[in-house]
């Protein structure tokens, strides 16, 4: 069945080459068909666009809690009227998190992120032309173009973007006399992430139907690099959860402007009764947190899946239990859909399906521990090339461990009661899956550069001090705001200083904000490599790093359907590195490694774990 | 006077990542011109990493230094006992993970940074070593579930028991309002269709019925010391929730739902304030206050320790503050307070006889305390 299915493609593609030579500039870069273009189009909006503007958003709600109601230029310049005098105002500090929040993880994490690296490393790593679909491909990343338009249009609204929190819970998010930002601001909102869900359907399913169907010929899945099984299955995810957001999205929309009670009962709100009976808003959250939840392994499953490749290549050892870090990834999968409950332990809903969701959320403790030990083990006794992508994945399993202990706090419905909503929350999220898909997401740029800009490679030294100043900052921002969570902080306050209680706790925020400003200016200097080597990066090697798999046999050059010839066959897993045989010699004399389109050799066993 | 801090710390950051170029790419001149890792970069890298361990470290070893006193103190309920030592298990269980864990990652990517013709060891597998640490998380995971389980199903059990005095605690933006159920110790019915704000029923509760007429309306959350509580939570606009932190409770406020929650409190507000965590951290607070005041800035009054309720939901513009004293007392002092408001029977439905159904009820109450 494959091996028809290959045959065709490769004929197919073949003549797509032959008579696609002639590009105009529009089908070259904008509407382009090519994953390599498309990744690059999500690459550039998602990350550094959409990724910009999150980060500079926290930057303005961090310097107001570490100073409360001072005045800063900075906020009249960029916040206009919301800032009268230069001090920030409380609406629209709410709308800071509220877009801070929704760009990072939606925009940065999840379309910026997996629109990146699915698109560009799955058809070069399973053997493939291009994507399944070329054309759904482009129109999901346009798709996501429009969303991004409308999310940042919002932000030039009269009474401004949305500003419930990035969770949107109704009822504050259905009545516009709530607040200002539930006025046209969500409904834009609502809009935006509607396309957007729409966007993010539409690519995963290209990405799953790619990877099942277009593998080379001898590319079994248990040959596949981690990378592609991370992405497969984060694809799947998606494909389950996100229709129930969209769903929420929709009964929302639905109560805000058709009437309806889906999320809304008994309400009365500034002198007069809503006509709402019956809706429950716990219905919104259940069915928020169906996405939501995933959603986080959605963001982190890519960055896992970047980091086991990147480690793997530059230890110069397979990857340890390749079998049983699938398997890790397939339990977090199945595990990720059914511990949503545990964001709505006092919600209100009963204490016994808290239970429950205590107990699947513990459980998925388990095969992130796997992976842990797994990736620690692949360094001991490597020989670690230890370049900025090497560094970021070992900085990735570092917060990862960090922020994913505080989970058993947390996934405990007994604990979660005192630190839920807390900065202890903001701590924990922010390190095990922001800091640490981040880390993935500059793993992969720093790694995969040379295939997406033909060989060009960022600079390593800005590299060094770009990952050192980031992994020194991030501890620096949230190990301490743990702390401020166990004092009993609430998140999402405009300022603490209506309770003395918290007077004492200013010296750590402004400790926060200082390593915070000192962070995100450490990005400059990455956006600085990153756009001086587009144009002035010196081309290296066709395999810089040594890698066995498949995207480093391409020609440097980009061409449309990727190999000029027949599409490379493969004959081996992607982790034959430092494989010796009986007398403790390389397999291929003098090389520690072997492409996997080398055939096993004589009285070569195949390993396959 | 920030501004300027902060455009200073720029500035230092800028010219510290101009030198650190310029060390790196100064250490580089004799190497060859590529971007790739080569044995010097992999030698700083690897001391770094190591040197990183120990920043991990120090961070965590000034963070409980400097900020371990900021921590809440000890927990105000019954329940809260059972909580700080879940809490504390955990915590250890945490601290000796993340101690070994990141000792091995950063000690091997120090150790085993790469040499120039090294051989790395072939080690794809191993099923033995895989199925130790897929285990241990079982096994004390299991514990963590099973104690956990317990507690929380004690703690969410709001039951009848041990004569609880019944509290409604009221949610709206930006404000918090109790109701206690009164005498009858039944809170009277309630729905926001029936607010009138003109005869002062701000609650919406049900004037015809009898269970209302005694309930007690207030702004200021009083409690008896050892005394069981029963709370029911309700909104009437958008999502709040009640956090208690000193007694280690949380509920949300749902509008259309009433949600629940119980504690009994242990120590009353006076003696939390003899506490010597509270005490110190009370001077503490009073020492950066009298600072403001020495410079005229507002918010420098002098603080006594409160128990307090937050909301902890975001629900708009003023969420940040949000807030309700709650007072625990002993059982005299919180019946003589009690005592002096008035129902909602006199304030509101201007029964008469309203004022002799309470005595009758306080009696009531009395003999069943004996």
């Amino acid at each position: 069945m494959s091996v028809t299915a290959n045959a065709q493609v490769d004929d197919h593609a073949h003549d797509d080459h032959e008579h696609h030579h002639k590009q105009t500039f529009v089908t070259k870069y904008i509407f382009s068909q090519d994953h390599k273009m498309i990744s690059k189009q999500y690459l550039i909006l998602g990350v550094f666009v959409m990724g910009a503007i999150g980060i500079a958003m926290s930057l303005l709600f961090r310097m107001q809690l570490a100073w409360p109601g001072e005045s800063f230029s900075v906020f009249e310049a960029f916040l206009g009227k919301w800032a009268p005098e230069g001090v920030m105002d409380a609406d629209v500090y709410l709308a800071l998190v509220t877009i801070h929040g929704t760009l990072m993880v939606f925009f940065v994490l999840t379309q910026g992120l997996s629109g990146t690296f699915s698109n560009l490393l799955i058809p070069l790593q399973i053997g493939a032309r291009d994507m399944a679909s070329g054309f759904m491909n482009m129109l999901s990343f346009w798709m996501f173009f429009v969303s991004c338009i409308i999310m940042l249009a919002s932000l030039f609204l009269e009474a401004g973007p949305a500003a419930a929190g990035w969770t949107i819970y109704p009822p504050l998010s259905a009545l516009p006399m709530a607040q200002p930002g539930s006025g046209m601001g969500m409904t834009l909102w609502l809009v935006a992430m509607a396309i957007f869900i729409a966007s993010s359907l539409i690519g995963s399913l290209n990405y799953v139907v790619t990877v099942i169907n277009l593998r080379t010929k001898g590319m079994s899945m248990t040959r596949l690099p981690l990378t592609i099984w991370a992405f497969f299955v984060t694809a799947i995810i998606g494909i389950v959860s996100f229709p129930v957001l969209l769903s929420a999205a929709l009964l929302l929309i639905m109560d805000r402007s058709f009437g309806t009670s889906f999320f809304l009962s008994d309400i009365f709100i500034q002198g007069e009764v809503l006509h709402y009976q019956g809706g429950s808003p716990v219905l919104y959250e259940h069915l928020f947190w169906f996405l939501g939840h995933p959603e986080v392994y959605i963001v982190i499953l890519p960055a896992m899946g970047i980091v086991s490749e990147v480690m793997a290549v530059n230890a110069r050892k397979p990857i340890f239990g390749y079998r049983a870090m699938i398997a890790s990834i397939l339990a977090i999968a199945f595990l990720s859909t059914i511990v949503w409950g545990h964001h709505m332990f006092i919600s209100g809903m009963n204490p016994f399906l808290g239970s429950v969701f205590t107990f699947t959320t513990l459980l998925i403790a388990i095969p992130s521990a796997v992976k842990a030990f797994n990736w620690i083990t692949t360094l001991w006794k490597g020989n670690l090339q230890l370049n900025p992508a090497m560094l970021f994945s070992i900085g990735m399993v570092s917060t990862f461990i960090t922020g994913g202990l505080t989970g058993i706090i947390l996934g405990d419905s007994t604990l979660d009661i005192n630190v839920h909503d807390t900065y202890f929350v903001i701590a924990h999220f922010h390190l095990v899956m922001g800091i640490s898909a981040l880390y993935g997401m500059f793993a992969g740029i720093y790694h995969w550069f040379p295939i997406m800009f033909e060989g060009k490679m960022m600079n390593k030294n800005l590299g060094y001090v770009h990952f050192w100043i980031t992994a020194v900052g991030s501890y620096g921002i949230f190990f301490p705001m743990h702390f401020v969570g166990m004092a009993g902080v609430p998140r999402r306050y405009y300022e603490n200083t209506a309770f003395p209680m918290f007077d004492e706790l200013t010296d750590i925020q402004v400790l926060m904000t200082v390593f915070a400003i000192i962070t995100a200016s450490a990005q400059l200097i990455f956006v600085f490599n990153f756009v001086r080597s587009i144009f002035y990066g010196k081309v290296g090697p066709k395999n810089p790093w040594r890698a066995t798999s498949l995207e480093w046999t391409a020609p440097q050059k980009h061409i449309h359907g990727n190999w000029p010839g027949a599409i490379p066959e493969v004959h081996r897993w992607a982790y034959d590195y430092s494989k010796v045989d009986e007398n403790g010699e390389y397999i291929i004399p003098g090389q520690d490694f072997i492409p996997q389109t080398v055939p096993l050799q004589e009285d070569e066993e195949e390993l396959q774990h | 006077m920030t501004t300027l801090l902060t455009l200073v710390v720029l500035a230092l950051v800028a010219i510290a990542i101009w030198q650190m170029t310029k060390i790196f790419e100064l250490s580089q001149l004799k190497a060859e011109n590529s971007q790739i890792a080569n044995d010097s970069d992999n030698k700083t890298n690897g001391y770094l990493l190591f040197a990183f361990l120990i920043f991990i470290y120090g961070i965590t070893i000034f963070s409980f230094w400097n900020y371990g006193k900021y921590l809440l103190p000890e927990a105000a309920s019954e329940h809260g006992s059972d909580y700080d030592s879940l809490m504390l298990v955990s915590m250890v269980i945490i601290f000796i993970v993340q101690t070994l864990t990141q000792a091995l990652l950063h000690y091997f990517g120090y150790k085993y940074r790469g040499v120039k013709g090294r051989k790395a060891l072939f080690f794809a597998d191993n099923d033995r070593l895989e199925f130790i640490w897929t285990i241990i998380p079982v096994i004390v995971l299991a514990g963590l579930i099973l104690w956990g389980l317990y507690t929380w199903t004690n703690i969410m059990d709001v039951n009848d028991e041990d004569d609880p005095i019944v509290v409604e605690l009221y949610a709206q933006q930006f404000n918090w309002t109790a109701r206690y159920a009164g005498d009858d110790n039944v809170l009277g019915k309630a729905n926001v269709r029936m607010i009138d704000i003109n005869k002062a029923n701000v609650l919406g509760l049900d004037e015809s019925d009898t269970y209302a007429a005694d309930d007690i309306i207030v702004k200021e959350l009083h409690l008896p010391v050892g005394r069981k509580v029963n709370f029911k939570m309700r909104s009437q606009d958008v999502l709040h929730s009640a956090y208690m932190p000193h007694f280690r409770a949380q509920m949300n406020c749902v509008p259309g739902m009433i949600t629940e929650f119980s504690f009994t409190p242990i120590y009353t507000t006076e003696e939390m304030r003899q506490n010597p965590d509270v005490a110190a951290k009370v001077k503490r607070t009073n020492e950066i206050r009298a600072e403001r005041a020495a410079k005229g800035e507002d918010n420098s009054d002098p603080w006594e320790f409160d128990y307090v309720l937050l909301c902890n939901k975001i629900c708009g513009k003023s969420h940040y503050n949000m807030q309700m004293k709650i007072i625990v007392e002993t059982q005299e002092e919180y019946d003589a307070w009690i005592a002096e408001q008035k129902t909602f029977g006199q304030n509101v439905m201007g029964q008469a006889d309203a004022g002799s159904a309470n005595d009758f009820g306080k009696l009531e109450t009395a003999t069943a305390s004996h």
